[in-house]
């Protein structure tokens, strides 16, 4: 007997709530977009300067001796939070602290780090510290830059390839999910104030190359079964297709999230808001493929003579190099 | 397709084998590590009986590559430099002006007596008494003007000579700005990489990025803070004639000289000649030493030039003062008591042992041609780094652990070959990164982790294509041979998407992001590699050996 996370033979119709879903998604959607202009993101320092200091104690932490202990230095806004994992057990309290940039172009001086590290010791003599950072504006600002850059980058590259592959408006239903993926989980870091870092800008990149994986592999079997069925109404076939793919799209998602979670679980705290990301981000992908990708073809509509392509229509010229 | 010709049959087998061998250095990271750095020890200073021991650990015939750990895994310092590339403008001016005078000298009758005055660092100013005598001035100055060496400017020359009112001005030509900003970015480079090779750490990433900026990045080391110190100062090292001693910082020196502050005595500070009588880059050698009262002094030695100019000096100069200046402030300011003709001579300061021997290394390796600001810095402690690793360990394992077991329980026999290519596949992942030397950072392992969920994919569209032409198709090796060719299109598409995702990264991103998009992107080759031609082999084998009436999926 198999494990099967879906019944091998599917008839689901995923677009009786069409209206109701998409609606959704698109309440989702403004929602985020409200959240980040409200509440904003919890930017790390790569992206807005500073410092940050890991400090890892045998004794317990205590945030306002902390606060009390280094606000004789002057260093402005200071925001310390004591940094949890299974992992550590009684005797590892472990602690964050974060100081804004001090200066308009450069990383932190020594002195200032020697100055906070020399407080922290006052209070707590077993006190160390395991990693310091610090990024001045100047870079920090390029990384903004460099990260809108390859975001944007990445959607481009998926509208092109979408549309020599498919058609534009296979393109336009991926790239609209790529944007309800990303606008969800920028909201849901607006939401839960998780620090959002470089590191976040990978998962939110790896979503996208998630994503579009996801949609694509819906999308191949649309455009096969288009060839097939050439009288079949498009919600219909969408329907199929969707219904045909969605074994795989649910081991491909549980496999990845199988590994996820093993690395949310057990990976440290370093990188739990990478991971996070990912979990999220592979949740809302898989939802968008079906919801809002198909969704969207099926409004705009799709040109049905297909068998004439076989030789060289437009837009599909490259779609069956390999087939 | 279920025939697969005997020479792709052995290709196949061939580059998974070498995949592994390559991935199996990693296993005994440590001992292959240890053998490593003793085979270049050996290299350098010859053998010892323990270099020769830790080299013999491992056999020099097994490939001996290995991936390397990211500094958020081994720890230590990285460091993002921006090179102040105008400084040295200031200096091509300073270097201009004897010349320049000269030149003006020659058409005295039509400019009358010259003088320099204060300027933006980067331009030189000339007040001419006779503002007329301008054109003439201009032209003796664009004499002076010789081509720029570069591949881009040919043609155009290395200064811009202009005038204002009784005002000459030159400034160095925009080609020639740029090509002083390369050559200094290059001499930076190399000043930096040979301050850190003195201080012998292993594998130091030292890398010019964008334009101006050096990016160092130290495993090992214990802070942020001693590699700046190593590497942030100048350690420009000058010998000045003295003009006076005095308590006022804000003395005016007059012309041609300037105020330097003492480095032992606060309070004291030096009117010298700006124009130094030797400097730091006719030095052959420095080593730390210890003066005739014990104390911690620096040796050093000229080149013949050098020698040859610091002995004439010396020798006119016996009973007045000169002074050792590094970086703007005196060291020392002893008196001549006789010509030193031998080209070498020692620095006797207010040093500790350490300082000493810094300095000596800030000297051998070279005087940086411009300040560095530092952008950004970190310091990764080894243990933190330690505790990742170990973290990254355990959940890769449970990840591996829940695919496999999540993987025969959905497909069985057809999952358990799945699960042979996913191991092989992630043997390939660390072959390839040895084999390129590629760096495993924290998001890094977070790729192969991801990578290890999704490489099954491609594996599950084929599988599931099989279960539905299963119920169509005549007979298993038919729906097996479509359900490779069917989903075949998917899986192009579904990869080379990620696989442009991962460029994307690789390109834009910086330090981890770039470990995590490396690992991402050859995950995403090597699991389609495994998926189409392993996994597919061993069904092939597995058919050919029971030649199945009936299968299941």
């Amino acid at each position: 007997m198999r494990l099967k996370l879906v019944p091998s033979e599917t008839n689901w119709n995923f677009f009786r709530f069409a209206s109701i879903t998409f609606g959704a998604s698109l309440a989702a959607m403004v929602l985020s977009v409200v959240l980040f202009f409200l509440m904003g993101l919890n930017f790390g320092i790569d992206f807005r300067g500073g410092t940050t200091i890991r400090t890892e104690s045998t004794q317990a932490v205590d945030v306002g001796v902390y606060r009390d202990a280094l606000s004789p230095l002057n260093l402005g806004d200071v925001a310390i939070s004591q940094v949890f994992d299974p992992g550590f057990g009684p005797d590892r309290n472990v602690a964050q602290i974060r100081i804004q940039a001090q200066d308009d172009e450069a990383s932190v001086t020594p002195e200032t780090i020697n100055a906070v590290e020399a407080a922290l010791m006052a209070v707590d003599p077993a006190i160390t510290f395991p990693s310091v950072e610090s990024v001045g504006p100047k870079v920090s600002g390029e990384l903004i830059r460099s990260a809108v850059i390859a975001v944007s980058l990445a959607m481009g590259a998926m509208l092109v390839y979408i549309w020599l592959r498919f058609e534009w408006q296979f393109s336009l239903g991926a790239v609209a999910a790529l944007i309800h993926d990303l606008t969800l989980t920028i909201g849901i870091f607006a939401l839960l104030q998780i620090k959002f870092d470089l590191a976040i800008i990978a998962a939110l990149l790896t979503i996208v190359g998630y994503s579009i994986n996801d949609t694509v592999v819906v999308f191949d079997r649309v455009r096969e079964n288009l060839r097939k069925y050439k009288r079949m109404d498009l919600k219909e076939l969408l329907n199929l297709s969707i219904n045909e793919t969605l074994s795989r799209t649910t081991m491909t998602s549980f496999t990845t999230l199988l590994a996820l979670f093993a690395l949310f679980a057990l990976g440290g705290d370093v990188i739990r808001g990478f991971v996070f990301a990912m979990i999220w981000g592979i949740f809302v992908g898989t939802y968008s493929s079906i919801y809002m990708a198909s969704n969207i073809v099926l409004m705009l509509g799709v040109k049905r003579d297909w068998s004439k392509d076989q030789d060289g229509g437009a837009g599909t010229q490259f779609a069956n190099v390999d087939a | 397709m279920l025939q697969i010709a005997l020479w792709k049959r052995a290709t196949i087998w061939a580059m998974v084998l070498i995949g592994l061998v390559l991935a199996m250095p990693n296993l005994f990271y440590e001992r292959v590590e240890r053998h490593n750095d003793a085979v270049q020890a050996i290299e350098i200073q010859g053998a010892t009986p323990e270099l020769a021991a830790a080299r013999d650990a491992w056999p020099g015939w097994l490939p001996n590559g290995l991936v390397n750990l990211g500094l958020d895994l081994r720890g230590g310092a990285h460091l993002l430099a921006e090179v102040k590339v105008s400084d040295v403008y200031a200096d091509r001016m300073d270097a201009l002006w004897p010349d320049v005078r000269d030149a003006l000298r020659d058409v005295r009758d039509e400019v009358g007596p010259i003088r320099r005055v204060d300027s933006p660092p980067a331009e030189l100013h000339v007040r001419l008494s006779r503002p007329d005598g301008l054109a003439a001035a201009i032209e003796a100055a664009r004499a002076l003007a010789r081509p720029t060496v570069t591949l881009t400017g040919v043609g155009s020359s290395d200064i811009e000579v202009r005038g204002a009112g009784d005002l000459l001005i030159v400034q160095l030509s925009e080609a020639e700005r740029l090509a002083t900003d390369d050559r200094t970015i290059q001499q930076s480079l190399e000043i930096v990489r040979r301050r850190v090779d003195e201080v012998g750490t292993r594998e130091p990433t030292i890398q010019r990025q964008g334009s101006n900026r050096i990016l160092i990045q130290v495993p090992g080391i214990g802070s942020a803070e001693e590699l700046k110190a190593l590497i942030g100062t100048t350690a420009r090292l000058t010998f000045h004639p003295v003009v006076s001693r005095t308590g006022n910082p804000n003395e005016a020196p007059g012309a041609g000289n300037v105020v330097y502050p003492s480095m032992e005595d606060e309070g004291v500070y030096y009117v010298l000649e700006k124009a130094p009588v030797v400097s730091g880059e006719e030095l052959t050698d420095a080593q730390p030493a210890f003066d005739q009262n014990g104390l911690p002094s620096v040796t050093f030695r000229f080149n013949p030039a050098g020698a040859r100019k610091f002995g004439l000096y010396t020798q006119e100069n016996v009973g007045s003062p000169f002074a050792i200046v590094l970086d703007d402030e005196v060291i020392s300011a002893p008196v001549i008591r006789e010509a030193i003709l031998g080209g070498s001579g020692q620095i006797t300061g207010n040093f500790t042992v350490e300082d000493s021997t810094q300095l000596a290394v800030l000297l051998r390796a070279g005087a940086l041609p411009a300040e560095l600001t530092f952008l950004e810095e970190r310091t990764i402690g080894p243990e933190l780094g330690a505790d990742s690793i170990e973290a990254g360990k355990i959940a890769s394992l449970a990840a591996f652990a829940a695919v496999l077991v999540f993987m025969w329980a959905s497909y069985g026999l057809f999952g358990f070959f799945a699960n042979l290519a996913l191991i092989v596949n992630v043997g390939l992942i660390f072959g390839l990164l040895s084999l390129i030397g590629a760096t495993l950072t924290l998001p890094g392992i977070a790729g192969i982790v991801l990578t290890i969920g999704m490489a099954v994919d491609a594996n599950v569209l084929v599988f599931e294509r099989i279960r539905e032409e299963l119920k169509t198709a005549r007979g298993p090796a038919r729906a097996i041979e479509l359900g490779y060719e069917k989903a075949l299109s998917a899986i192009f598409d579904a990869n080379i998407t990620t696989f442009i995702i991962a460029a994307i990264l690789f390109t834009m991103g910086s330090g981890p992001v770039k470990g995590f998009a490396v690992t991402l992107g050859l995950g995403i080759l090597t699991s389609v590699f495994t998926a189409i031609y392993v996994t597919r082999l061993m069904v092939v084998l597995w058919m050919e050996r029971r030649r199945p009436k009936t299968i299941t999926v």
